[in-house]
């Protein structure tokens, strides 16, 4: 026998799938989106997406390269979605500069002080965004205008902005209507914001592009949609005049983004659906305690960070149901 | 709706490429190597020596304790030898040659091939002479089949479930067996209700064999009280905890055995072979093997004396494929790679696959993302990811806790992970650890 054989332990198949092809299903499920960012904000858009991508890879690969001294992984797609998420979560106007200050951010203080792919806690692009956010809260909260004409475009503030100002200021809701643009707006992209947040329904298709392929399941999601929705749909039947319709805090500002691409992060959301619905229901729940109550107008970024922090927790003390679990007798007295 | 089992499982490709293969009866070896552990418990004592002349369906070693089991000739000819050889476990074990001589079986066998439907033996008789005919589970777990069928003192089998899964992929042996010998299976099920003094049996198959669930449906009404369960397609449904869920709805309790929920579970294998110790008198001294692989020119089911080498299965099949990478005894999901065909069938043998040098690699693994896919399709609800991690650290007592001893072994959680880690490998590690550990505490 001149033949020399593979020796290994059992499976001796592997599933087709890889941690690169599900990175790039994330990429696939965010192109609808950024073409329509290009489309309604112009080249900007593009700029800010490849900046973006750009410095996401060459932090991801200069840091392992030199730093961890390990070999470089950049082709393994997770600094790409990273880069892209990072695009989707500023404004489409940002100086090139506060973008590479963001990728490093995102890259060196989200993602690779923690160990690099799968060892960190907190989501990368929302590391890097909130960084920028209190780094730079000009440039980061002025929104461009839309390029579209003939369409009801809101410049200089979202809706969120809008309807903040007005809760600040005591003003009823009733009357900052006008201002608002109508849902069909705000699910189609017809509005002010980051540049990948504003369509609700192209990443909902998205979203419908990942749960079919496997990327996500529909647990984070559908928890963080519903509580808010709840939450805000309380608020609003005890006072319409002060706390807006729960229609426009699910399709404005970065609900969708946060719900269907951020929260699913795999590496920093936790692994049971019992543990992901919780983490599902508080980040909805932040979100709008922070757009109610809190200093800023949108707080999906705050609001998953936060449970990113308790994603160890969930995991060590949320369990799957066990085969044949033996429940406990009660002590006898 | 199709039953099966409710917790994780995965889909491999089937493969299943020999099912429409018949069975052939391979023909004689020249030699023999028969080694004397060759099923779970102690191993046989041999009892022949150099130069004795043997017959097929000879004892040549004794049952040495309650869970053990005899070992029959499966030639006629003389013993060259009693000496140590390699066996498919990659380690050297006790065994005994024997050089073929002509093919004469002992007189009490019935060499007669017709269906003999009818048995009048009490169950203890049973019992007695499945023991004598060295019959352990063919599907793999090689387990003896006696001693299943005495269950612990307090407790009662109320239902027999005959597992027709043959979930692996490519394996096609039980599937061959089931559409060419229906009514001995459905006869030697009879035999093992009667040995356990139930009055169900169920007899579960997954729906990619139809013609093997329409076969024994049309056959069961003549044998009251066994049913055909068809089963969705899904690995690892021929686990035998997932097997007792998904026809009985029922969970053996961690750490149990299937008696506790009142289950017995043998393979459709161990029931023919039990047909034929009952009925015909004829020792456990051959058995069914696929013979398969993308690259296999042939592939085949072969009935084949225990102690053939693979070698000759597999030319018999048309010969080693150029690109053969690696040669595995069983299924993918399951089966233990051979570091030379050169090895015999024994007992356990349930198929011989052969894959590509492209196939036989594993790939490079990177970090956990923790995507959880090995938490969802784990079977028995534990934690993969996690359970690899606490035994890469040593930490076995968290390993305990985690119930890391629950592992079936099936593998979804490697076959499954994106990243391609070794979960099993560390697991398995593990397990072994923690079985120390939970030994020693017992002393």
């Amino acid at each position: 026998m001149s033949k020399i054989l593979t020796v290994s332990p059992s499976p001796h198949i592997h599933s087709s799938d890889s941690t690169r092809k599900i990175m790039l299903r994330v990429v696939y499920a965010m192109i609808p989106a950024m073409l329509w960012s290009v489309f309604v904000f112009g080249f900007d858009a593009a700029r800010v997406t490849l900046i973006a991508i750009a410095a996401c890879l060459a932090f991801e690969f200069l840091i392992q390269k030199y730093l961890l001294k390990v070999k470089p992984a950049i082709t393994d797609g997770s600094a790409l979605v990273t880069g892209i998420l990072l695009a989707f979560n500023v404004p489409a106007n940002l100086p090139w500069w506060i973008i590479i200050i963001g990728a490093f951010a995102a890259i060196g203080f989200g993602k690779m002080s923690f160990g690099g792919l799968g060892s960190n806690i907190f989501n990368p692009a929302l590391v890097g965004r909130v960084f920028l956010l209190i780094s730079f809260p000009v440039q980061m909260t002025s929104w461009p205008v839309t390029q579209q004409s003939g369409v009801d475009a809101v410049t200089g503030a979202t809706p969120l902005g809008i309807i903040k100002e007005a809760l600040n200021n005591g003003v009823a809701v009733s009357e900052i209507a006008s201002k608002l643009p109508v849902p069909k707006d705000l699910l189609l992209g017809n509005i002010g914001g980051s540049l990948g947040e504003i369509s609700a329904l192209l990443l909902i298709l998205g979203g419908i592009y990942m749960l079919i392929t496997k990327v996500i399941t529909w647990h984070i999601p559908v928890a963080v949609i519903g509580s808010a929705a709840l939450l805000s749909g309380i608020f609003w039947m005890v006072n319409p005049e002060l706390y807006i319709n729960p229609v426009y805090h699910i399709l404005s500002g970065g609900m969708m983004l946060g719900a269907i691409y951020m929260a699913t992060d795999m590496v920093s959301s936790p692994m049971t659906p019992k543990s992901q619905i919780i983490y599902g229901a508080g980040i909805g729940v932040l979100t709008i305690l922070i757009r109610l109550f809190g200093a800023y107008p949108e707080g999906i970024s705050f609001a998953i960070l936060i449970m990113n922090a308790l994603v160890p927790l969930l995991n060590r003390y949320i369990k799957p149901r066990r085969f044949g679990e033996v429940k406990k007798q009660p002590a006898k007295a | 709706m199709l039953k099966t089992f409710k917790l994780g499982g995965v889909h491999p490709p089937e493969n299943k490429i020999s099912a429409n293969a018949k069975i052939e009866v391979l023909p004689l070896p020249k030699s023999v190597f028969i080694p004397v552990a060759q099923h779970i418990g102690a191993p046989a004592i041999p009892v022949v020596n150099k130069g004795d002349v043997v017959k097929v369906g000879q004892i040549i070693a004794k049952s040495s304790s309650f869970v053990s089991t005899n070992i029959h000739s499966p030639v006629s000819g003389k013993v060259k030898k009693v000496d140590v050889a390699t066996d498919s476990s990659g380690y050297t074990r006790q065994g005994i040659f024997i050089d073929v001589e002509g093919d004469e079986w002992l007189e009490e066998i019935d060499r007669d091939e017709t269906l003999k439907t009818d048995f009048d033996f009490d169950a203890k008789t049973i019992i007695q002479k499945i023991q004598d005919a060295g019959i352990v589970g063919l599907g793999g777990a090689t387990f003896p089949t006696h001693v299943k069928l005495v269950p612990p003192v307090g407790m009662k089998a109320e239902v027999l479930l005959i597992n027709g899964v043959e979930c692996e992929p490519y394996l096609t042996s039980d599937h061959r067996l089931m559409l060419e010998k229906p009514e001995e299976i459905m006869v030697g099920t009879k035999i093992l209700m009667k040995a356990l003094n139930v009055e169900k049996a169920f007899i579960g198959i997954e729906n990619n064999k139809p013609d093997a669930i329409q076969l024994l449906t049309s056959k069961a009404s003549k044998y009251p009280g066994i049913g055909i369960v068809p089963l969705k397609v899904k690995y690892p449904q021929g686990g035998e905890k997932q097997l007792i869920k998904a026809v009985t709805g029922k969970e053996v309790p961690s750490g149990g055995l299937p008696i506790a929920v009142g289950a017995v579970v043998s393979n459709v294998g161990t029931a023919f072979a039990v047909y034929e110790a009952v009925q015909k008198n004829k020792p456990l001294f051959e058995r069914v093997v696929t013979v398969t692989g993308k690259g296999v020119k042939k592939p085949s089911n072969f009935k084949v004396r225990l102690g053939t080498p693979t070698t000759e299965l597999i030319d018999a099949a048309g010969g080693l494929p150029e690109d053969t990478g690696k040669i595995i005894s069983g299924g993918p999901m399951m089966g233990k790679a051979l570091a030379t065909p050169d090895v015999p069938v024994t007992k356990g043998t349930s198929g011989i696959l052969i894959l590509a040098e492209s196939e036989a690699k594993r790939r490079e693994y990177i970090e956990c993302i923790r995507c959880g896919r090995c938490v969802s399709v784990c079977p028995m609800g534990l934690e993969p990811y996690l359970l690899m991690t606490v035994s890469e650290k040593h930490l076995f007592d968290r390993a305990e806790n985690e119930r890391v001893l629950d592992c079936i072994e099936c593998g979804s959680c490697s076959y499954t992970c994106p990243s391609n880690r070794p979960l099993l490998d560390y697991i398995r590690y593990g397990k072994a650890k923690v079985g120390q550990i939970v030994r020693s505490r017992k002393k």
